[in-house]
């Protein structure tokens, strides 16, 4: 849509223009309330493949309720999920059908890496012939979670980190934007 | 039987099998061609009942390999290790002990996925762990992959 | 991809096609690929599929010394962490002769039953889940967390532990251990009877489980299933009372064998072997012997040359583990006979004629842990 060099001026939230050169208008009201309500209510994948499973597993039971955080439903089938928690050890037979899931997840998604050895091949970085060092090797991963295994503390304050990070991105422009230069 | 009775009745038993001791277990040691008939024995025998393999695997020496089978008896508690020495590296091929012991299924297809032994009369002998794609075999000690991480590289 | 010969179906059998189940799956325990050949919702065939946590355990530890490889081993069966880390030690202390001190002895057994008591709690919570009772899950965790409070005071941390060590333990107690562990059995006593009363005397778990899965025994020998899958159909296998070590033959506790070999059974195997389990913690914890907690052990370990066995009673079976030795700072050879590997060629002969529904009751009561199968 064509918008006028003195539109642009008087306009009070901010401005940004795609590949085609034309100005996108972005109300930053809407964004923090699609910021709000998406980041409190995430939904997670059950994806465990090891040991970090059963800190995940005690990470939602009764002790430290991840659903006081708006994690209130994992679902099982990625179609219906918001967030992968890659907890555990990726191998590479499994790394084809975790891309698969991730593929099948849909927009926005985030992907939690809990656990050594999914952010970087943990205790079996070295002298083993199977182990994906790191899963940011196949997709891309928004925060990091060390521990072997972390506590459900620490998963919860990488959560909260996450719903943060989500709190200040932009929620209605998907391809890569450049600020308009006055 | 106690280690030492079974040792007795076993060389006389089988007077072309070698012995050998360790901690844990006596050893006996066949050859390839013997080996299902002595297996078949071990179990059917009523004075030694081998009913139970409780584990089976295989160690790469680098000239050979040699398939070690772990067997005891629920009935008179001794237990026994039988090993089969494979002189070939190219293409070992011995016989599998499905139709004496059903655990030797799962046991020889990791044998077969991770050292490349052939056990003949297998039900489904197939590469269960690494898939069939996967070049060599890791578990011998000449296998080497650029994958593979040391501390020194 | 490879298509294996036996599961193609046939032409001229139109109900019949072949599901995938896994690996990512609500109620696998893990990454578990199974294909299964149905007709209609009758199972006709199952067909492992493994190598989806294959990490190569047993190639890693022949780079590593010895006392460095015992920290993979917790991970391998990470609910029975304290139990395979026993099993390494012992068998290090068997090859060089060492004798450890009594308080040592005394200390492993109360993290091994207290380990034990917390594994089942987790499968009985997660059995119930898989079976669609959400209530028991939250249940169990509750008792969980208080066993995972204790380990975390002495050993450090809740799940993968690293405390029982060639030579010992790491540390020694914590000064309110003693307290804390009573506490617990007492009140953990008092509520053994609520998971009698959801999920025991409960009319739909006892329909979905009872005739399901039935093993005999004579199958199960010949399979070479041990652990509660073992004893429920009638096997005797228990190897603290077979081949005990570090002190199991001056307890008094019941080995539980049952002969019915279906998955409720098993189920009750492993509610009398809480019970049992803290039986054996109330015998030990008011007569801890003063002493040391370890002894010294060299900085580099080296086994004499030869080939060595050491068996353990893990909370889900026979615990193997076989190290061929050449002299050197590292094993030749090491070879785990995990529990699970066993048992899951059970999976393949008790579900064949029963429904797909059944086949998560089936899973539930075996209770395997995949990472223990694949190493």
């Amino acid at each position: 849509m064509g918008v006028t060099e003195d539109k642009m001026k008087d306009f009070p939230g901010e401005v940004y223009s795609d590949d085609t050169g034309k100005a996108n208008f972005m109300v930053t009201s809407i964004d923090k309330l699609a910021n709000w309500a998406r980041s409190n209510s995430l939904w997670p994948l059950t994806f465990g493949t090891s040991c970090c499973a059963i800190e995940m597993m005690s990470t939602a039971s009764a002790k430290y309720d991840w659903s006081r955080f708006g994690f209130e439903v994992a679902r099982a089938t990625p179609r219906q999920a918001d967030l992968i928690i890659v907890a555990g050890t990726i191998c590479k037979k499994m790394a084809p059908v975790l891309k698969r899931l991730y593929d099948q997840m849909p927009n926005p998604k985030y992907v939690i890496a809990m656990g050594a050895c999914a952010v970087s091949g943990g205790p079996f970085y070295y002298y083993s012939y199977t182990v994906v060092k790191g899963v940011d090797t196949i997709i891309p991963v928004d925060v990091y979670i060390p521990g072997c295994p972390p506590r459900p503390e620490a998963l919860l304050e990488g959560m909260i980190a996450l719903q943060t990070k989500i709190k200040k991105s932009r929620a209605y422009v998907v391809d890569s934007p450049k600020k308009e230069e006055k | 039987m106690s280690k030492e009775e079974l040792k007795a009745y076993l060389e006389l038993t089988f007077p072309t099998c070698k012995f050998e001791n360790s901690i844990d277990f006596p050893m006996l040691i066949v050859e390839k061609e013997h080996f299902f008939a002595i297996a078949k024995q071990l179990k059917e025998e009523p004075a030694t009942n081998f009913d139970f393999l409780f584990c089976q695997t295989a160690v790469d020496y680098t000239t050979r390999f040699e398939v070690v089978y772990h067997l005891t008896s629920t009935q008179y508690r001794h237990d026994l290790v039988v090993k089969v020495l494979l002189e070939d590296r190219e293409n070992p091929v011995t016989e599998s002990v499905y139709s004496l012991w059903k655990a030797a299924e799962l046991y020889e297809n990791e044998i077969f996925d991770l050292f490349g032994i052939r056990f003949l009369n297998h039900p489904n002998l197939r590469r269960i762990m690494l898939g069939a794609d996967w070049p060599g075999y890791p578990l011998r000690k000449d296998y080497s992959d650029e994958f593979i991480l040391t501390p020194q590289s | 991809m490879e298509v294996p010969n036996k599961l193609i179906p046939v032409e001229d059998a139109p109900g019949e096609f072949v599901i995938n189940v896994g690996p990512q799956h609500p109620s696998t325990h893990g990454v578990l690929r199974l294909r299964v050949k149905l007709d209609g919702e009758q199972i006709l065939d199952i067909e492992p599929h493994l190598g989806y946590i294959h990490r190569g355990i047993e190639k890693m530890s022949e780079s590593l010394g010895y006392k460095q490889f015992i920290y993979l081993t917790s991970r391998m069966d990470y609910l029975s962490a304290h139990m395979n880390n026993q099993a390494c030690s012992l068998i290090i202390e068997k090859g060089l002769q060492i004798e450890i001190p009594e308080r040592a002895k005394v200390i492993r057994l109360l993290m091994i039953e207290l380990q034990r008591l917390a594994s089942h709690q987790l499968w009985w919570g997660s059995a119930g889940l898989d079976m669609g009772a959400v209530s028991p899950f939250f249940f169990a965790f509750r008792e969980r967390e208080q066993i995972l409070e204790i380990f975390e005071e002495t050993c450090g941390t809740r799940l993968t532990m690293n405390y029982i060590t060639p030579g010992g333990v790491m540390n020694d107690l914590h000064p309110t251990f003693v307290k804390t562990v009573k506490t617990l059995i007492k009140q953990f006593k008092e509520n053994i009877h609520e998971y009698d009363k959801l999920l025991t005397g409960n009319i739909i778990f006892q329909k979905r489980t009872q005739d399901v899965g039935v093993l005999s025994k004579e199958l199960a020998i010949s399979l070479g299933a041990t652990g509660p899958v073992g004893r429920a159909s009638g096997i005797s296998c228990d190897v603290r009372k077979l081949h005990p070590y570090d002190g199991y033959e001056k307890l008094d506790f019941k080995e539980i064998v049952m002969t019915k070999g279906d998955s409720f059974t098993r189920y009750l195997v492993r509610i009398e072997e809480m019970k049992q389990s803290m039986h054996i913690i109330d015998q030990l914890i008011d007569n801890i012997p003063e002493g040391d907690c370890r002894v010294k052990t060299k900085a580099v370990i080296r086994l004499p040359e030869g080939e060595y066995y050491q068996r353990v009673e893990t909370a889900r079976g026979e615990l193997g583990v076989y190290i061929v030795s050449d002299g050197n700072k590292s094993p030749y050879r090491i070879k785990y006979r995990t529990p699970n590997f066993s048992n899951l060629g059970a999976l393949q002969y008790i579900a064949k004629g029963s429904k797909i529904g059944d086949l998560v009751a089936i899973m539930a009561t075996l209770d395997l842990i995949i990472p223990d199968i694949d190493r």
